[in-house]
């Protein structure tokens, strides 16, 4: 690159005669030292930038999420009268599955009523009667039917009991909803929020850690107090199963082959240029493999975590492969050389020695694959993990089969919902998400820390 | 953003039993034949070291070899037709009852599929009811030719089904069907009580077990690495015979050079490429100029400035971004940018009131592929020989002079191939365009309105209601594949320049 210089070269002689000073740096060296320091700060301010756009993507989710794990709970004793669910008196379970939800709803206003009564609350002003039971989730009648299902004997008794609050009371208590927006919200009145401030006064209501958003089930569009990551974790576990079975094995196999086996000609050639593109082939072009073989061809039922594991190995696959060969390569030709000098094939030297000297690169190839693997969205989007599953999967394998969702299209689903609670949720959810990725990131670079060897 | 995007599939219906009979005998013959594995197993080693009088030093391989010789013949070959026997089986079927299925199911194979899952849930059906004794095999073969009387005896027996010729259908199939599970079972296990006889008849001290293994070992290792060739032509297939459907009802003129996207339920759509076209480039430019600068100047400055310390904080740091799920970039564009661009910039300046923008996306996807430029830059200009920087200082530049006149000309190729990569990753990224860009398809400069990309196209013409026969949800293939070739140019020009840069310098 002498031709680069040349300029430089050419414009040294040209330079007027210095005078004064050495120390005094003349106006063309000031000019080109400015520029230095220029340029260093362009590097400087890029290498910040890039920092400050991942530090303001992570307040901003966590900013927004972090919420989503504390949750408003209403806490008044709950008499669960005999007269209204269980008439006959017979604690028979098929009448007492015959009251539906709308019963229980009634116990729930008549607590509601009855705390007011014992604090000495006669009258909030702008509360209708009507409004009173609503500031608890429609969510809680159906958790109380299930207690007394599962547990007869709560009949007739006074239970101290905690029930989840409504979407828009647990908004108030986190200050998304005020005084001022509930005047134009037909979900909520001011009336209830001056009773909320009044049982939270008494100590009533308050937020605490909310179990449900990581257990329960996705809820309704009009229960975002109730809606959790339960099914989408479940889905996501399985779904890694399948990653995990089937790409490390051929992932490894496949490597094996091109790195040690493989004679270089124009089909290995072939089938390695396939292995980079495939790394780079955009992630919904796999969604539409998976929805065009495995669904309409092969006919495995949509929404499976089975045909969201295949395609997520597809895609796996050459993300393991290559720090696979990379740590394969790695190990010295001597390990080899002294395998094969003491009589072993060349099968058993591989096998026997440098396959286990390799595996912490492929283990740790392997774990930022299948968490590439976690986040991936747009493919499970084609394949229809979109629809709303409402019931845990059963346990594998049929349960591979069973429809379920994954975490990062709950995200997605979470972000498509008209209510601005929904919001918070997939922002908590992808606090979730992160949580689980970065344990795989830290398991990965503790693999590396402790096992890899430099030769 | 329309209420059908996530609506629920619908529920295909007698899928299930499908599944059932498909696969829990597909696990008893997995059972069976990994259990007659570990028994071939033992009997090989056992008769190996046996015909060398319990020494193994005079056998030709270790014991165990022998035994893998058997337990490998007698559990892969009998898999492998196994494996073939449940792809054949399916399409002999297929052939079978088609004349019975309407014509229009057999149009696409997503409606030959589900009609064939109707089928199977029936006959799974009638398989059940045989076994409770509702149903006798011999007196529904009889009715066979009697469609009506067929019919009549299958709802008697509390089996739905739809018209007489599906009932004959589906006798049709469950019998062959039947006949078929019991044929494949038998020679699935057939196969492997011979293997395992011939492997343990073959076995003895002069055998070279080994070798044998060692080929079969061979054989799937090649196996595994030929998985990579045969996805890519799954997903070229995949995408060509769809997009071949496509063609025929859509004159591929109006796809490709078409300035409309106005899909209708009711048909009559306008589906032209071009605004799609134009959102996704659009929205790629802005991502390019916000990342290209930002990772060159950031890959520049930590090979060349940085000390190690920064180094090993600042590299990992901008890595992240690249770990990143890409679903957590569409929501800080949904919930944070977009809104911030919309009332500090959009609004004010009259530009728009679109919180989903052009813009939004391109500039939360440029935050996203800054790494890609970033580290492989880095690598690139790390690999370019000191030897050129030391002959720039000598001639008395100083070290910005070096970068801009020795090491980014002699980095060039390579940087270029980074960017190649980075745009391909721009092009075909999907959820930030589906959260940030809006979903109005329009021709226009103004980069603070919603406008939408391909990837975007594909999302909504594939989830709600989907008839794969018709052009609307027929033309997100026609997209795939023009997505999949658009990529795969720029990622082999890229990778070439890349190889070709890195055997420069090496």
């Amino acid at each position: 690159m002498t031709d680069a210089s040349l300029p430089h070269a050419g414009a040294a002689p040209a330079s007027p005669s210095r005078k004064g000073s050495l120390l005094e740096l003349d106006a063309r060296t000031r000019k080109r030292n400015a520029a230095e320091r220029r340029f260093r700060a362009y590097g400087l301010t890029a290498v910040c930038t890039g920092i400050a756009a991942l530090v303001m993507l992570l307040i901003s989710i966590f900013g927004g999420g972090a919420s989503a794990f504390r949750q408003a709970f209403i806490t008044v004793p709950v008499t669960f009268t005999e007269s209204v669910l269980d008439k006959k008196g017979t604690r028979d379970p098929a009448d007492l599955a015959k009251v539906t939800t709308i019963g229980y709803g009634k116990i729930i206003d008549t607590a509601i009523a009855d705390w007011m009564a014992a604090n000495g609350i006669a009258q909030v002003e702008g509360l209708a009667d009507k409004d009173i039971g609503a500031i608890v989730s429609r969510e809680a009648a159906a958790q109380l039917r299930n207690r007394v299902l599962a547990n007869p004997e709560l009949i007739g008794q006074t239970v101290e009991t905690k029930m989840l609050a409504n979407g828009r009371i647990d908004g108030y208590l986190k200050g998304r909803v005020t005084l001022q927006s509930a005047e134009t919200d037909s979900n909520v009145t001011l009336g209830q929020l001056r009773l909320v401030d009044l049982m939270r006064d008494k100590g009533a209501m308050g937020l605490g850690f909310n179990w449900g958003f990581i257990t329960a089930p996705d809820a309704s569009d009009q229960r975002p107090e109730a809606a959790g990551l339960g099914v989408a974790i479940l889905g996501s576990l399985y779904m890694m199963i399948v990653v995990l079975v089937l790409s490390l094995p051929i992932g490894v196999a496949a490597s094996i082959y091109l790195e040690e086996f493989a004679p270089k000609n124009r089909w290995t050639d072939i089938i390695e240029v396939n292995i980079s593109n495939l790394a780079a082939v955009p992630s919904i072009v796999y969604g539409i493999l998976g929805l065009a073989i495995f669904v309409n061809f092969a006919g495995l039922p949509m929404s499976a975590p089975i045909v969201g594991g295949l395609v997520l190995s597809l895609m796996t696959l050459p993300k393991i492969i290559i720090p696979t060969r990379a740590a394969l390569k790695a190990v010295p030709p001597s390990i080899r050389d002294a395998a094969l000098g003491v009589g072993a094939s060349k099968m058993q030297s591989i096998f026997h020695h440098v396959l286990p000297l390799a595996m912490p690169g492929i283990l740790t190839g392997t774990i930022i694959g299948l968490a590439q693997a976690l986040g991936e969205t747009a493919p499970l989007l084609l394949i229809g993990m979109v629809a709303f599953v409402r019931d845990f999967p059963s346990a594998p394998p049929s349960g591979l089969f069973d429809p379920a969702s994954a975490l990062p299209v709950q995200v997605y689903n979470w972000t498509q919902r008209a209510d601005p609670a929904f919001v918070e949720r997939a922002s908590g959810a992808i606090i979730v998400l992160l949580v689980f990725l970065l344990a795989m990131n830290a398991v990965a670079i503790v693999l590396r820390r402790k096992f890899e060897r430099r030769w | 953003m329309s209420g059908a995007w996530f609506a629920p599939h619908p529920v295909m219906p007698g899928i299930l039993p499908v599944l059932e009979t498909e696969l829990m005998p597909a696990t008893w013959i997995l059972a069976l034949l990994a259990a007659l594995a570990v028994v071939g197993f033992v009997i090989g080693r056992a008769r190996a070291l046996a015909s060398a009088g319990g020494d193994g030093r005079r056998l030709h391989s270790l014991p165990g070899f022998y035994g893998w010789h058997v337990a490998m013949f007698t559990f892969a070959l009998p898999l492998l037709l196994l494996v073939v026997w449940m792809i054949v089986q399916p399409l002999y079927l297929r052939e079978v009852v088609a004349p019975y299925l309407p014509a229009s199911a057999l149009e696409t194979s997503a409606g030959t599929t589900i009609a064939l899952q109707q089928l199977g849930g029936v006959a799974a059906q009638i398989t059940a009811a045989e076994a409770e004794g509702k149903l006798d095999a011999a007196e529904i073969r009889a009715l066979a030719s009697q469609p009506e009387a067929l019919a009549e005896r299958l709802t008697a027996a509390g089996i739905t089904v739809a018209d007489p010729q599906t009932a004959v259908a589906a006798e049709e199939f469950q019998s062959r069907q039947r006949v078929l599970d019991i044929a494949k079972t038998a020679a699935v296990l057939a196969l492997a009580v011979a293997l395992l006889a011939w492997t343990v008849a073959r076995t003895n001290r002069d055998f070279r077990a080994r070798n044998t293994v060692e080929t079969g070992v061979r054989y799937l290792l090649i196996g595994a690495s030929v998985i990579a060739i045969f996805t890519t032509i799954g997903i070229v297939l995949s995408m060509l015979f769809e997009t071949a459907h496509f063609f025929k009802q859509y004159d591929w003129t109006r796809f490709f050079f078409g300035t409309v996207w106005t899909p209708r339920f009711q048909g009559e759509s306008d589906l032209g490429l071009l605004p799609l076209l134009w959102g996704t480039l659009y929205v790629s430019a802005i991502a390019l100029a916000v990342a290209v600068p930002i990772g060159l100047f950031a890959a520049i400055y930590m090979s060349e400035y940085a000390g190690p310390k920064l180094r090993s904080v600042a590299k990992p740091l901008i890595e992240l971004l690249a770990g990143i799920p890409t679903i957590v970039y569409g929501l800080f564009a949904l919930v944070t940018v977009g809104p911030l661009l919309r009332d500090w910039i959009a609004q004010p300046m009259g530009l728009g009131s679109s919180g989903s923008s052009v813009m939004t996306a391109g500039l939360v996807m440029g935050i996203m592929i800054i790494p890609f430029v970033s580290s492989l830059s880095d690598d690139i200009i790390n690999a370019v020989p000191q030897s050129l920087r030391d002959g720039s200082y000598g001639l008395g530049a100083t070290q910005s002079e070096t970068i801009k006149k020795v090491v980014l000309p002699a980095a060039l190729p390579g940087i270029v191939g980074a960017i190649l990569l980075a745009a391909s990753r721009a092009i075909g990224e999907t959820m930030i365009v589906v959260l940030g860009a809006g979903a109005a398809a329009r021709l226009s400069l103004n980069p603070f309105e919603a406008m939408t990309t391909v990837t975007v196209k594909i999302v909504s013409q594939l989830t709600g209601d989907t008839n794969f026969g018709t052009p609307e949800t027929l033309v997100a293939f026609a997209l795939g594949l023009t997505l999949f070739v658009m990529t795969l140019i720029l990622n082999i020009v890229a990778l070439i320049i890349v190889r070709k840069y890195r055997e420069q310098y090496e």
